[in-house]
């Protein structure tokens, strides 16, 4: 049978399962537009700026567990996609990303919105296709899905000329498989490297795991929690971890980093070995290299060979799939008990809790999310744009389940809150609540409108100090209180929401705040409730920039 | 320590596989010396040659960052083999009458070959390892060299032992493959991240 490129590239979308995709049209992505209509299973969400089509492909791809998919059309439309990309590159995040590109004549000569889409996003992608043939389509969006979704996912670019949309090539059905020589699959790790983690493992006196985001991209958490309790290692997770292991678990001690618990920081620093699982040990987690807890053996397990050995020297890497690895080592694992250890922890604990929840009636960042996490009883999933409000959020919510929390940790993405939201809310019917700031939220509030298209519940609990929180809050304490351009102006959020039609509620003080908590049980549109928040508060603890994690800091005075 | 390395990798010849390597090295900041690409034995395939400079600890991040591309099939570091490595040099050297002879003299000693001749110049190709190109243009420079080009460096393992990717089409046997490949390996036999 033959097709046009455009209803091949659908007929592909179709055999994938895509349910969802997050697009703008433009001129050279019309005849794909055209065939639209006839795939009404493939829903089409039509966004308001391609950056959001990225976000909410990838916010969709967190929470569904599932490749996202995005559109756009070329020159402006492609690169408006670029920070979406990156985001979703820096957090191994699965995406198929769609966009035309000018006639196959016009490449090369600055054709009318050409941009190289392709050169681009060559550093952004972990792999990208300009298609010169409509024959090539079909083995090309096979080979995206499949590198999108194995091994350390990520973003794949696929390109295609507005004249190959147009002509015509076979269609004998979607390819079975792939032949990808220079892409083995590098899931099941070598014995010896288990054998010799297994040995590090158990001859560990103070053994700590951190867990990263590749336990809830594997969906490793049972895995998790027997290796855990097997080898009674108490769990830390990066910022990205979050929701790897459930955090009312005995083990379970936070998160780590920058804004992490002072007592994780310190277990980290006083482990004797050091179990990395699907991380990376990035600068925000660890602090300082250098400075990072020398005496410990580094145990790294990770499916990005690239990724063992990068920043520190390890003793016993492990190249493998979290869930894959984690099931080989289990029987090898001693069943170990270290109550000596997990004392000390305890009582660092217990002197230097992340408890920064003040007596009072003004609205405060951790009330706040602890509030939330009372009203929602912990269950949300919760979707947070970058900075005091991200950290507070990753802080106070108590998270239990896998991919609970939906946070942009490598980029760092102002702005990813709000999109990020609404497309995680097309995989979930329970409303998403996107803990926003409202600088971020300015970014990318015209995605009200799309939210409004498709009436979703997602609760933008916008944390409105009127500043750019974190910003501030580093001229504050690194910068001698000079702030320059972070009191941000705002529209009046809550009339900017009933413009769009969309519910809007304000709360000034810690009552209306649970009043509005009440009021939206059962309300199955989307709000947006302004949150007005103490302006100058900080964010604790705190390892200042450039510092080792022995260094963490809980105020000002310690500076 | 910093130095020259070696390293092979096998690539898909495909449009833009050398923008995707360069993008790589320039990204991560690592330092190419010299990168050789032709046809290798088996169609379809580029071989590559790249001279990096650094220590183990980068070359080592070299090749595991190669290996993500896609289109990279295969990455040999081969420092430390036992290896036959010869780059050719076109050297065009000043020559008349007076000191033609002399000229002829040390292309004589580096066993390299007089390929273009004129009153007043002559075009000197010499070919071997880095040592002793840069041995021979050392001494040309007495005569003075009006134009040079050196083509970087290729490399071969001696003996039976060959680089070439595995032709596996399993995947579990090419993963094996390839991490036997990957990573530098002083002493051990656990890649260079091991202590």
């Amino acid at each position: 049978m033959r097709l046009t490129g455009a209803r091949i590239l659908m007929e592909c979308l179709r055999a994938e399962g895509v349910e969802v995709f997050f697009g703008y049209p433009g001129g050279v992505v019309l005849p794909l537009y055209n065939t639209l209509g006839e795939y009404p299973d493939i829903k089409h969400v039509l966004v308001r700026h391609e950056q959001a089509a990225a976000h909410a492909a990838d916010g969709y791809a967190r929470v569904a567990g599932r490749t996202g998919v995005c559109l756009a059309t070329s020159g402006p439309g492609a690169t408006n996609l670029v920070t979406g990309i990156t985001t979703a590159y820096m957090d191994s995040v699965p995406m198929v990303v769609l966009t035309g590109n000018v006639a196959r004549d016009l490449i090369g000569r600055d054709g009318f919105q050409e941009a190289d889409i392709t050169g681009i996003t060559l550093p952004i992608t972990k792999h990208n296709y300009l298609l010169m043939r409509a024959s090539e389509i079909a083995p090309a969006v096979k080979e995206a899905f499949h590198i999108a979704s194995t091994g350390r996912k990520g973003p794949v670019l696929v390109d295609i000329p507005k004249d190959v949309f147009i002509e015509e090539a076979e269609w004998d059905g979607y390819p079975q498989g792939v032949s990808l020589r220079g892409y083995p699959i590098m899931d099941v790790p070598r014995e010896e490297e288990v054998a010799k983690a297994a040995e590090t493992i158990n001859s560990a006196k103070k053994p700590i795991i951190i867990a990263g985001h590749g336990v809830v991209q594997s969906e490793a958490q049972g895995e998790l929690v027997e290796f855990a309790e097997r080898s009674d290692t108490p769990v830390l997770t990066t910022l990205l971890g979050i929701s790897g292991m459930p955090e009312d678990h005995d083990l379970s001690y936070g998160f780590l980093g920058m804004h992490g618990h002072f007592y994780a920081n310190m277990a980290a620093d006083r482990a004797d070995v050091v179990i990395g699982i699907g991380m990376r040990f990035d600068d925000r987690a660890m602090g300082r290299f250098s400075d990072f807890n020398p005496e410990a053996k580094i145990v790294h397990i990770d499916i990005d060979p690239a990724e063992i050995g990068k920043n520190f020297k390890t003793h016993a890497p492990v190249n493998g799939d979290v869930k894959e690895t984690l099931a080989r080592l289990l029987p090898l694992i001693d069943q170990s008990s270290h109550p000596d250890w997990r004392t000390e922890i305890d009582q660092i604990m217990a002197q230097h809790p992340t408890d920064y929840v003040e007596e009072g009636t003004s609205l405060s960042g951790p009330w706040l999310v602890q509030a939330l996490a009372e009203a929602t009883e912990g269950q949300s999933t919760i979707v947070t744009g970058v900075g005091q409000h991200q950290m507070w959020a990753a802080q106070y919510y108590p998270y239990t389940k896998q991919r609970q929390w939906v946070t942009s940790g490598g980029l760092g993405t102002m702005g990813y809150e709000v999109p990020a939201a609404m497309g995680a809310q097309f995989a979930q019917r329970e409303p998403i609540w996107s803990i926003c700031g409202d600088g971020g939220f300015q970014m990318t509030s015209q995605e009200l409108q799309t939210i409004r298209d498709h009436n979703l519940p997602v609760r933008f609990a916008i944390f409105n100090n009127g500043f750019l929180g974190m910003v501030r809050q580093w001229q504050e304490l690194f910068y001698a209180n000079n702030y320059h351009s972070v009191d941000l102006g705002q529209p009046d959020f809550v009339k900017l929401a009933e413009a769009y039609g969309i519910k809007g509620v304000r709360a000034t003080t810690r009552a209306e705040a649970m009043q509005v908590f009440r009021e939206l049980d059962g309300y199955d549109g989307p709000v947006v409730i302004d949150f007005q928040l103490e302006r100058e508060e900080n964010v604790w603890p705190m390892v200042p920039a450039g510092a080792a994690l022995s260094e963490t800091i809980e105020s000002a005075e310690d500076l | 320590m910093a130095s020259r390395n070696t390293i092979v990798a096998h690539v898909e010849d495909r449009p833009g596989v050398l923008a995707r390597v360069a993008s790589l090295f320039r990204r991560r900041g690592f330092n190419i010396e010299s990168l050789t690409v032709g046809h290798c034995e088996e169609p379809g395939l580029s071989r590559m040659t790249i001279v990096v400079d650094g220590d183990d600890h980068q070359v080592d991040q070299v090749c595991r960052q190669l290996f993500k591309l896609i289109d990279v099939v295969s990455v040999q570091d081969i420092t430390y083999a036992p290896m036959v490595d010869r780059e050719l040099a076109l050297i065009k050297v000043s020559a008349t009458n007076f000191n033609r002879r002399e000229v002829l003299d040390v292309v004589e000693v580096f066993r390299a070959d007089v390929v273009d001749v004129h009153s007043e110049a002559l075009i000197v190709q010499v070919l071997g390892d880095e040592g002793k190109v840069d041995a021979a243009v050392r001494m040309f420079e007495q005569f003075g060299i009006l134009e040079m080009v050196r083509t970087g460096r290729v490399a071969m393992v001696r003996g039976t032992e060959t680089t070439k990717p595995p032709a596996i089409s399993d995947s579990q046997q090419a993963a094996a493959a390839i991490r036997a490949m990957l990573g530098r390996r002083p002493e051990g036999a656990l890649p260079f991240a091991s202590d």
